[in-house]
């Protein structure tokens, strides 16, 4: 399709095509939904323990349901008046997760079966290793502060319409596809009662069910940011020339 | 020759993938929750099937020490014989405060269904059976943890005394308040699945379930049934109708 001279090396393969947009949908859908099971229980925690009756790391205030009034017949489990207790919720609660939270894992499948492809695809192509994992010598402060520095003073490479990056892009491409994608996928699995229980690794590696709900979040948040500045920097840098490169491979 | 073969292996393949899409896509063969063509819950099923193909069915969820107990809150249903409760079943309901106010002496668990020898259990008849004693985390779907000690009678032990037949797939529970729920085969014979009849050393409070909840371990909060009335044995998925989780538009499975 292109016309392009050279190696016909220039473009985005089909493959990256592909997987590109079925992975930006689930992880819009993963992350939408995310926010919804999220404001069920808009409280954070560390450890394997973390509740409305306990302290929280972090409350956040995006549902009615952190105004955890309404707690009734608190009760001592033990002798000891200021050990655990037992208490009775009789107000009722914001709760979208029957099918929000189906929705989650389904995407969640495909976000798993097409990160394998994906992964597995770029790394027996050499397209990670080409295009994504920084040269030798590349990798400095000195550079990363020059590439930064053009970024802030707005001075923009026009596409190439293919996999030939930046310093800061291929930096923050791998981050996601090798480190945050991945993170995302293990600390959902963190929580999963089965899972755990097959692989209590998986649990002891975030620190407990909280824990990995915790850097869930995180990564979350951290996700939605790449997220947000990636559209951005194809906006600025030509969106017509960006889409039609990711999509029809011009 | 080599083409045949690769068309038989295609055949194969494509007789394979269509076979399951088709259980997926009507979910009627009976072992597997029904979807009603409906995507979300063909995920659902997908993560069962997944989950029952490469999990190793008998691990054990963890066990913690005495002082990781936590703080427990109660939620749902908190007292089935109370009538100002947002969830409350007019027949059972009044039942159930009975019962209660008589110490739950007269309360009866009945296994009946796919066992040779349908029986009600009372309290003592299954205190009368071993006991396990399990300190394990209850990991609520809204996403609240509580780690509490829980002590009752394999579940197992309770369908080995009734006769259990070969043909037996599924156990539901029926409960004094508004639900009913159900468990295949692997999880209901796992050795710390019991049925609870005390919390942190102490009767299982009202709240909590009493006189009689079920513990699932390896699923989420919600698929341990609180207020055990009782206990039916199928050799088929049954979907429980309106008091069921399926028809209200939860996954069956929760094992995530």
């Amino acid at each position: 399709m292109s016309e392009k001279p050279g190696t016909g090396d220039d473009g985005h393969t089909a493959w990256v095509r592909i997987t590109h947009w079925v992975i930006a949908l689930s992880f819009v859908t993963l992350a939408f939904t995310g926010f919804a099971i999220l404001r069920t229980h808009p409280r954070l925690y560390w450890g394997e323990v973390g509740n409305d009756l306990t302290p929280a790391l972090l409350e956040l205030p995006i549902s009615r349901n952190l105004q955890h009034g309404g707690w009734v017949d608190a009760r001592p489990f033990f002798e000891d008046a200021d050990g655990p207790i037992s208490a009775e919720r009789t107000y009722a609660i914001l709760n979208h997760n029957s099918w929000g939270r189906s929705l989650h894992f389904l995407a969640g499948w495909v976000l798993v079966a097409t990160g394998v492809v994906y992964l597995l695809s770029g790394i027996v192509s050499g397209h990670i290793r080409r295009h994504l994992a920084p040269r030798s010598g590349e990798l400095t402060p000195r550079l990363l502060w020059q590439d930064l520095g053009r970024h802030l003073r707005r001075q923009i490479r026009s596409p190439t319409g293919g996999p030939q990056y930046g310093l800061l892009q291929k930096c923050a491409y791998l981050g996601v596809v090798i480190v945050g994608l991945p993170l995302m996928v293990l600390t959902g699995l963190a929580m999963s009662p089965a899972v755990t229980a097959a692989y209590p690794v998986l649990s002891d590696l975030f620190g407990g069910f909280q824990s990995a709900r915790t850097i869930h979040f995180f990564l979350f948040a951290a996700l939605v940011l790449f997220l947000v500045g990636h559209v951005l920097m194809v906006v600025l840098s030509g969106f017509g020339r960006q889409i039609r490169a990711m999509t029809i491979g011009e | 020759m080599k083409d045949d073969t690769v068309i038989t292996r295609r055949r194969a393949l494509l007789t394979g993938l269509s076979s399951v899409a088709g259980l997926a896509l009507t979910g009627c063969s009976g072992e597997l929750p029904p979807t009603y063509g409906n995507l979300l819950r063909m995920g659902d099923v997908l993560t069962y099937k997944a989950h029952r193909l490469l999990l190793p069915g008998m691990s054990m969820a963890r066990e913690y020490s005495h002082a990781d107990i936590s703080s427990s809150p109660a939620i749902g249903t908190t007292d089935p014989g109370d009538p100002n409760r947002s969830i409350f079943d007019a027949e059972r309901g009044p039942i159930y405060d009975r019962l209660r106010h008589g110490g739950f002496a007269d309360w009866r668990l009945t296994i009946e269904g796919s066992v040779a020898r349908p029986r009600a259990f009372s309290l003592a008849d299954l205190k009368q059976l071993p006991s396990r004693t399990q300190i394990t985390r209850h990991s609520c779907e809204e996403g609240w943890s509580a780690i509490a000690e829980w002590t009752g009678v394999p579940l197992r032990l309770v369908l080995e005394a009734t006769g259990i037949l070969p043909s037996a797939r599924f156990v539901q529970f029926y409960t004094y308040d508004a639900f009913a729920d159900g468990i295949d085969m692997l999880d209901a014979l796992h050795p710390q699945t019991i049925l609870a009849y005390g919390m942190n050393g102490r009767d299982l409070p009202v709240p909590h379930g009493a006189p009689v909840r079920v513990r699932v371990e390896k699923q989420m909060g919600y698929k341990s049934m609180k207020f055990l009335r009782r206990i039916v044995v199928t050799d088929r998925f049954d979907d429980l109708g309106d008091r069921g989780l399926l028809q209200s538009g939860w996954s069956w499975y929760a094992g995530i």
